[in-house]
C-alpha cells in the first residue's frame, strides 16, 4: 500500500468515532428539545426558586468553598501525568528489556517519593 | 465513492445498533435493580404496568419526557441544559471501541468489515480513559449552574471523587497492559483467549487479581454507585448534583449513570474476564463442527460477564451503608493506589523474569 | 481529504482560543478551552499521533481544565472585576507574535502537508511514506526508553518538584494542625 493508502486506512479508524460522537450529541440535543416541545410550562416564583429543605433559599448559592478541592485537583494533576508515562512503557514493555523496567523503577521510584511526601505532609488528608 | 458511502453505511448501522442495545439495557437495568433489590428484601418490586411490572422502565421514561422541565430562578439556562448532554455524551460514546465479539472480518461489496467493533483503534483503551475523565465536566457544571448549595457541594464532591479514582482506575489497568503489550481492546482480549487460566485475572506470570479488586471498586466509585454514591447521598445532600433536575435533563443524568455502568462492566470483562473469550479453549459451537457460528457463543460470553458485573452492582446496593466522605477519600488515596502501584511493580518484575516468547 | 479535516479542527482551534480571552464569564472561557482541547486531540489524530490527542484529553482537558474549573468556581469571580486593560503590553506581544508567524510563512519553513508526514520518526527501518501502521505509543514507548532516556528522567524529577511545591504553597491551609 501507499502512503496515501494507508492514510486513508488509518484515518478510516477514527471517522466511526467521530461519527458516533456526532450521533451522541444530536441525540442528546434531539431528545431535550422534543421534550421541550411537548411538556407543560407553568412556571411561579415558588416552584422556581431552588430546594432548601423548605425555607427561604438564604445567601449566594455559589458560595467560594474550602481550597481541600484545589489541592486534590494539584495532586491528581500530577499524579495523572505520572500515569500517562506508565502507557507507553507497558506497551513496548517486551522490546525494552532491563534497561526500560531499572528506568521505570527509578520513575516508579521517584514517584512513591513524592506520594509519601504527600502523605506526612498531611495532603492525603480530608479533613 | 460508493466505498466510502458502504463504510459510512455500515458504521452508522453498527452505532445504530450499539446505540440501541445500550438504550435497551439502560431500561432493562431501572428495572433489574428495582426488583433485585427488592427480591433481596423480600419484596416485590414494582407489578403494577404489565405483567411483573416489566413495562415499567416505558412508562418511567414517557412520564419524565412530558415532565415540566423547571429551571430554577438564578440558574445558568445555558450550562443548566449543556451539563446532562456533557454527562451523558461521554458515557456513549465510550462503546466505540469496546469489542462486544469475536474480531472477524466480514466482507461486503469487496470492502472488509469488523462487525463486533465500531472502531478498533490502536489506543481504545486510553480513548475511554479520556472520555470518562469529561464525564466529570457535566456533574461540576450541572452543580454549579442550577444556584442551589446543595447542588454545589453535590457537584464538587462527585468531581473530586471522580478525579481521585481515576488515578487507580489509570493505574490498575497498567498491570494487564504490560502483559498485553497493546492498548487495543481487541489485541487484549485476543491475547486471552484459549481458557480462563489465560484470561489476565488468572494469567502467568502474575495474575491480576489485585488489579481486578482495584478496578472493580473504583470503578465503582466512578460511577457514583452505592457505597460510594456521596455526591447523591440523600440523608445530607438531598440528592447531590441533580437536586434541582427534572424532566427529561434528569432523565439524561440518570441514562448516564446507568451508561457508565454497562461501559465499565464491558472494560472489566474485556480487560480482566477475557472479552468474548470461552473459560475453556475454543468454543462448544465450533468444536461440534459449525465454526462459522462460533460468534453466537462468544457474544453470549461476553455479555454473561457484563451482566454478573452489573448484578455486582445491584448486589453491592443492598448489602452495603454509604461511607463517608473522609473514609472515601482516604481509601482511595491511602489504599487502593499504593496497592495498584505495588501490583505495577510486581507485574513488571514478574513480566520480565518470564518474558512472554 | 486530510486536508479537509485539517481545516475544520484548526478553524475551531482559532475560533475557540480567541472565544477564552474575549468571553466575559470565566466558565464559559473554560469551556470554550474544552472544546479547544477537543480539537487539538482531533488535529493529532489527523497527524497520526493517537497517543498525543489520547494525553492531549486526559491531561489537559480531564486533569488541568477540571483544576481551572475548580479555581474558577472557588473564587467565585464575578463578571467584570478582574479586567484591568493593558493595551500597551498587549499590543507589544501581538505585534512580536505576528512578526514571529509572519517570518515563519514567508520563510517556507513550514512542512506543506503536515498530514503526510508520520508522527513518529522513531522508527527508521520503512521509508517514511509507507511507516507502517505500528502505533504511535508503541513508537514513542520506544523512543522515549532509549534515545530520549535522560529527558525523561529529568521529567519526573520535574513532577516530584512540582509536587512538592504544591504542597508547599498549599501547605498553609493544610498543615493548620501543624504548625
Amino acid at each position: 500500500m501507499s502512503g496515501s493508502d494507508l492514510l486513508l486506512d488509518y484515518l478510516s479508524r477514527y471517522f466511526p468515532i467521530l461519527l458516533f460522537i456526532g450521533i451522541a450529541l444530536a441525540f442528546g440535543v434531539v431528545t431535550l428539545l422534543l421534550s421541550y416541545l411537548v411538556q407543560p410550562k407553568f412556571p411561579e416564583s415558588e416552584k422556581l426558586s431552588p430546594y432548601e429543605c423548605g425555607s427561604e433559599p438564604f445567601s449566594d448559592a455559589r458560595m467560594p468553598f474550602p481550597v481541600r478541592y484545589y489541592i486534590f485537583a494539584m495532586l491528581f494533576v500530577i499524579f495523572d501525568i505520572e500515569i500517562i508515562f506508565l502507557y507507553p512503557w507497558a506497551v513496548v514493555f517486551d522490546k525494552i528489556g532491563l534497561i526500560g523496567l531499572v528506568e521505570m523503577l527509578v520513575f516508579i521510584g521517584l514517584f512513591v517519593v513524592a506520594y509519601v511526601y504527600a502523605w506526612r505532609k498531611g495532603a492525603l488528608e480530608w479533613d | 465513492m460508493f466505498e466510502l458511502g458502504v463504510k459510512v453505511a455500515f458504521s452508522l448501522a453498527q452505532i445504530g445498533v450499539v446505540f440501541g442495545i445500550v438504550l435497551l439495557t439502560v431500561m432493562f437495568l431501572t428495572l433489574a435493580e428495582r426488583k433485585v433489590i427488592a427480591w433481596m428484601q423480600d419484596r416485590m418490586g414494582p407489578m403494577e404496568v404489565g405483567p411483573y411490572g416489566i413495562l415499567q422502565p416505558i412508562a418511567d421514561g414517557l412520564k419524565l419526557f412530558f415532565k415540566e422541565d423547571i429551571v430554577p430562578a438564578g440558574a445558568n439556562r445555558f450550562l443548566f441544559s449543556l451539563a446532562p448532554i456533557l454527562a451523558l455524551v461521554p458515557a456513549l460514546i465510550g462503546f466505540a471501541v469496546i469489542p462486544f465479539g469475536p474480531n472477524l472480518t466480514v466482507e461486503l461489496f469487496g470492502i472488509q468489515f469488523k462487525p463486533f467493533v465500531i472502531s478498533d483503534v490502536n489506543i481504545g483503551i486510553l480513548y475511554i480513559l479520556a472520555f470518562t475523565s469529561i464525564g466529570a465536566y457535566g456533574i461540576i457544571l450541572g452543580g454549579w449552574a442550577s444556584n442551589s448549595k446543595y447542588s454545589l457541594l453535590g457537584g464538587l464532591r462527585a468531581a473530586a471523587q471522580v478525579i481521585s479514582y481515576e488515578l487507580n482506575v489509570g493505574l490498575a489497568i497498567v498491570g494487564v497492559l504490560l502483559l498485553a503489550g497493546s492498548l487495543s481492546l481487541v489485541k487484549i482480549t485476543e491475547a486471552q483467549a484459549g481458557g480462563f487460566w489465560h484470561w489476565y485475572i488468572f494469567a502467568f506470570p502474575f495474575p491480576q487479581i489485585f488489579a481486578f479488586v482495584v478496578y472493580v471498586i473504583s470503578a465503582v466509585a466512578e460511577t457514583n454507585r452505592v457505597p460510594f454514591d456521596l455526591p447523591e447521598a440523600e440523608s445530607e445532600l438531598v440528592a447531590g448534583f441533580f437536586t434541582e433536575y427534572s424532566g427529561m435533563r434528569f432523565a439524561f443524568f440518570f441514562i448516564a449513570e446507568y451508561a457508565n455502568m454497562i461501559l465499565v462492566s464491558c472494560i472489566a470483562a474485556a480487560l480482566f474476564l477475557g472479552g468474548w473469550n470461552a473459560p475453556y479453549p475454543g468454543t462448544l459451537i465450533g468444536h461440534l463442527g459449525f465454526p462459522h457460528f462460533a460468534w453466537i457463543e462468544q457474544v453470549v460470553w461476553f455479555a454473561a460477564k457484563v451482566y454478573c458485573f452489573l448484578f455486582l452492582f445491584f448486589w453491592l446496593r443492598a448489602t452495603l451503608p454509604r461511607l463517608r466522605y473522609d473514609q472515601l477519600m482516604r481509601f482511595g488515596w491511602k489504599v487502593m493506589l499504593p496497592i495498584a502501584l505495588g501490583n505495577i511493580l510486581v507485574t513488571s518484575i514478574a513480566a520480565y523474569l518470564f518474558p512472554k516468547s | 481529504m486530510a486536508t479537509l479535516f485539517f481545516f475544520y479542527f484548526a478553524g475551531i482551534i482559532v475560533l475557540t482560543s480567541i472565544l477564552v480571552v474575549a468571553l466575559r464569564n470565566p466558565i464559559y472561557s473554560a469551556l470554550s478551552l474544552l472544546i479547544m482541547f477537543f480539537h487539538v486531540a482531533g488535529l493529532y489524530v489527523t497527524l497520526r499521533a493517537e497517543f498525543l490527542a489520547a494525553v492531549q484529553v486526559i491531561v489537559y482537558a480531564g486533569a488541568i481544565l477540571v483544576l481551572y474549573l475548580f479555581v474558577v468556581m472557588l473564587l467565585n469571580v464575578k463578571r467584570e472585576d478582574r479586567y484591568h486593560p493593558q493595551f500597551l503590553l498587549g499590543t507589544l506581544l501581538g505585534l512580536t507574535l505576528l512578526t514571529e508567524g509572519l517570518l515563519l510563512v514567508f520563510r517556507g519553513t513550514v512542512p506543506e502537508q503536515p498530514a503526510s508526514v508520520p508522527a513518529a520518526t522513531g522508527a527508521t527501518q520503512a521509508g517514511s511514506s509507507v511507516l507502517p501502521l505500528v502505533g504511535n505509543t508503541e513508537t514513542i514507548g520506544e523512543v522515549l526508553f532509549s534515545t530520549y532516556l535522560y529527558p525523561f528522567e529529568i521529567a519526573s524529577l520535574i513532577l516530584l518538584v512540582a509536587m512538592i511545591g504544591a504542597i508547599v504553597l498549599a501547605k498553609k491551609d493544610i498543615g493548620g494542625r501543624e504548625a
